[in-house]
């Protein structure tokens, strides 16, 4: 029998580790200015999760898609739905369903892909992107027939307990974060993502080994899709707290394309760093903009900065390091272990040498 | 029933002009993809920057409209300049996808330049010609057809016309289809290949600051500009990325049915459809015909 499991190694335990016990134990202890969870963890956590959603698609199985944020939407819409008109099925039941209606638009906008790619998939994506988005604003139905254009989501109730505090909300994407992190992570390193890779590769190579293309590059869709409605419900209900379309125009497709790129291809350690960075970074410019220059810059020149500087890090990135910041990291570590291991060696040398 | 197909002749013409708008920022992408087999992402962004700078010009610093127009075009070769010797050099041998991506970067460099230099406002541009009908085919052929769509048509045509002679008839022309076809044997036998690409940048800007021009005095100088450039992708889609004629009949087609659609399937569905349906129609064309109407066929090896 195939593990659904694969085996771990220790330093991924280690590293299982740290990361819940920072999560978990280090962060709600010190961390108590709710302006932290609903800004900036709550955040983060979702769109790293689209993030990884982008990079199934782009970064393993090698398609260039530009509609993660009307996948989003689907999902996010599909959830107001269901909560309102299935009550029955909860809220974690409603999540998983959500991620599957997201996944079915996946899989109907992913067919191109069979056919076409680069350039010509990614304007087949954006159908996606501005169908889904049209489709949710001119169907008053998924709206509820409201008339105002933003809803208010509804309250999380996870087995009869609210769970309404920027903290308990920080819980909540936690855990489904984490849960489909090491999906991803165990598809990545499993059968699964070998396909991906090597359709990413090299599809015609691919084929002529026996792996199917249509059922590897539906499957990278559906999956990405799946990730990206997940994501989508959760920002809605745990950051926004509201529903309206616009939220997830093309502008959050492209800013989480940057995340995922930046972040590193191909990676899902990428996704957190990339996310953090497109998500923080605009963060400390204004903090720069408010306290070194005392509100002199204007907050929209501030923001065009913002753009520039995002759009030169992309360029920059492609020159140097396409791999993005994960394997800047890497190197990082890599150095430090050389250095460490360089400085050991010179330490045992040096009574030799001066002798 | 008369009326009904003065009805439609006049929302195919409509539509039809109005898809020459599309064909001037897709004649952008062609010049570049024809001359170095780059997709430039950047082209609405180059769109957007181009007018906006003209408009600068115009209305900060109030110089004369000619002038403005020299000076956003001496811009435009400068960006173009700065393209090839930042970007497009050390991205020389990467991979397609990698030189998308990164000019989707410049393209973010382009915006948030323009709006830090510019501002952010809605700018109005007076080009002189009314966005109303024209008063002697209405009176005449009972059309009511913009004077402004005309003029685009007549800038679009004109322009292919020019881009068509210089690239048949001109040596500059011959050196940049021996570039397009094979780059590497091109430079060999000493054609500069840095100024192949220099030449094509600020063409291509130019192309941008004409159809910045005819959209920005519709819909005014504004961001949007570059979600209405976006729908060039569709037009090179149907057109083919690599065909100065494609880049126009692809125009057309998307002008056309999207009016059409619009107007007579629209209604039914709440209206507006042409937020999508281009790129519906493109997905289409993809399935059955994936170089396009003009392009050539696209030939991968293992």
């Amino acid at each position: 029998m195939k593990p659904i499991f694969m085996t771990y190694t220790k330093k991924d335990l280690i590293n299982l580790a740290v990361c819940m016990v920072l999560s978990v134990l280090i962060i709600p202890t010190f961390i108590k200015t709710e302006y932290w969870y609903t800004s900036i963890l709550i955040p983060w956590l979702c769109l790293a999760l689209a993030t990884i959603g982008q990079q199934i698609v782009m970064g393993y199985t090698g398609q260039l898609a530009l509609g993660a944020a009307g996948f989003m939407a689907a999902g996010a819409f599909a959830m107001f739905n269901l909560i309102l008109r299935v009550p029955d099925l909860g809220f974690v039941g409603s999540l998983i369903v959500s991620g599957l209606i997201a996944a079915a638009f996946g899989i109907l906008f992913g067919l191109p892909s069979l056919k076409v790619r680069g350039i010509y998939l990614m304007v087949a994506t954006l159908a996606s992107q501005f169908f889904i988005i049209w489709m949710i604003d001119k169907f008053g139905w998924f709206k509820n027939y409201d008339s105002s254009g933003i809803i208010t989501a509804q309250d999380i109730v996870i087995l009869g307990k609210p769970f309404t505090t920027p903290l308990a909300m920080y819980f909540v994407c936690l855990a489904v974060t984490t849960i489909l992190t090491l999906l991803a992570m165990n598809m990545a390193r499993g059968s699964t993502g070998r396909n991906w890779m090597a359709v990413r590769d090299m599809d015609i190579a691919a084929e002529s080994m026996g792996v199917s293309l249509l059922r590897t590059k539906v499957q990278a869709f559906a999956i990405s899709a799946f990730y990206c409605g997940v994501a989508g419900a959760l920002f809605a209900f745990c950051y926004l707290k509201s529903l309206e379309p616009v939220a997830f125009d093309i502008k959050l497709s492209f800013k989480i394309l940057f995340m995922c790129i930046l972040g590193g291809l191909g990676t899902i350690n990428g996704a957190f760093i990339g996310a953090a960075f497109i998500l923080l970074f605009p963060v400390l410019l204004n903090a720069i903009g408010n306290n070194v220059f005392h509100g002199a810059i204007d907050a929209t020149i501030i923001s065009s900065i913002e753009q520039v500087i995002f759009g030169l890090l992309m360029i920059v990135f492609m020159i140097y390091e396409p791999l993005g910041m994960a394997k800047l990291w890497e190197n990082l570590k890599q150095s430090m272990k050389s250095k460490l291991s360089s400085s050991r060696i010179k330490g045992v040398k040096s009574p030799v040498l001066k002798k | 029933m008369a009326n009904e197909l003065l009805f439609f002749m006049e929302v195919l013409v409509g539509g039809l002009l109005a898809g020459t708008m599309y064909s001037l920022v897709a004649l952008g992408f062609v010049l570049i993809f024809k001359a170095s087999a780059t997709f430039n992402f950047s082209q609405g962004a180059m769109v957007f920057f181009s007018v906006l700078a003209f408009c600068g010009f115009m209305q900060d610093f109030n110089i004369p409209f000619v002038l403005a127009f020299i000076l956003a075009a001496f811009l435009m070769v400068v960006v173009g300049l700065c393209t090839e010797r930042l970007v497009l050099r050390p991205l020389m041998n990467a991979s397609e996808d990698t030189v998308l991506m990164a000019t989707i970067g410049l393209g973010y460099v382009l915006e948030g330049l323009a709006q830090a230099a510019w501002g952010v406002e809605v700018r109005r541009l007076d080009l002189g010609i009314g966005d109303f009908p024209v008063p002697w085919i209405a009176d005449n052929l009972k059309l009511f057809i913009s004077a402004l769509d005309i003029t685009a048509g007549l800038v679009a045509a004109i322009m292919i016309i020019g881009l068509f002679l210089l690239f048949k008839y001109t040596k500059i022309g011959l050196g940049l289809r021996a570039v397009a076809d094979d780059a590497g044997a091109a430079s060999s036998i000493g054609i500069p290949l840095k100024h192949i690409m220099l030449l094509v940048w600020s063409a291509a800007g130019v192309v941008a600051l004409v159809a910045g021009m005819m959209w920005g005095a519709r819909a005014g100088v504004q961001f949007a500009l570059v979600d209405l450039a976006l729908k060039a992708l569709p037009v090179l889609i149907i057109g083919g990325f690599s065909s100065i004629p494609g880049a126009i009949i692809g125009g057309l087609i998307i002008g056309a049915v999207e009016k059409i659609l619009e107007v007579y399937i629209g209604p039914f569905f709440g209206g507006a459809i042409e937020g999508w349906a281009p790129y519906v129609l493109a997905i289409f064309f993809l399935l059955y015909r994936p170089e396009g109407l003009f392009g050539e066929k696209i030939i991968r090896r293992v």
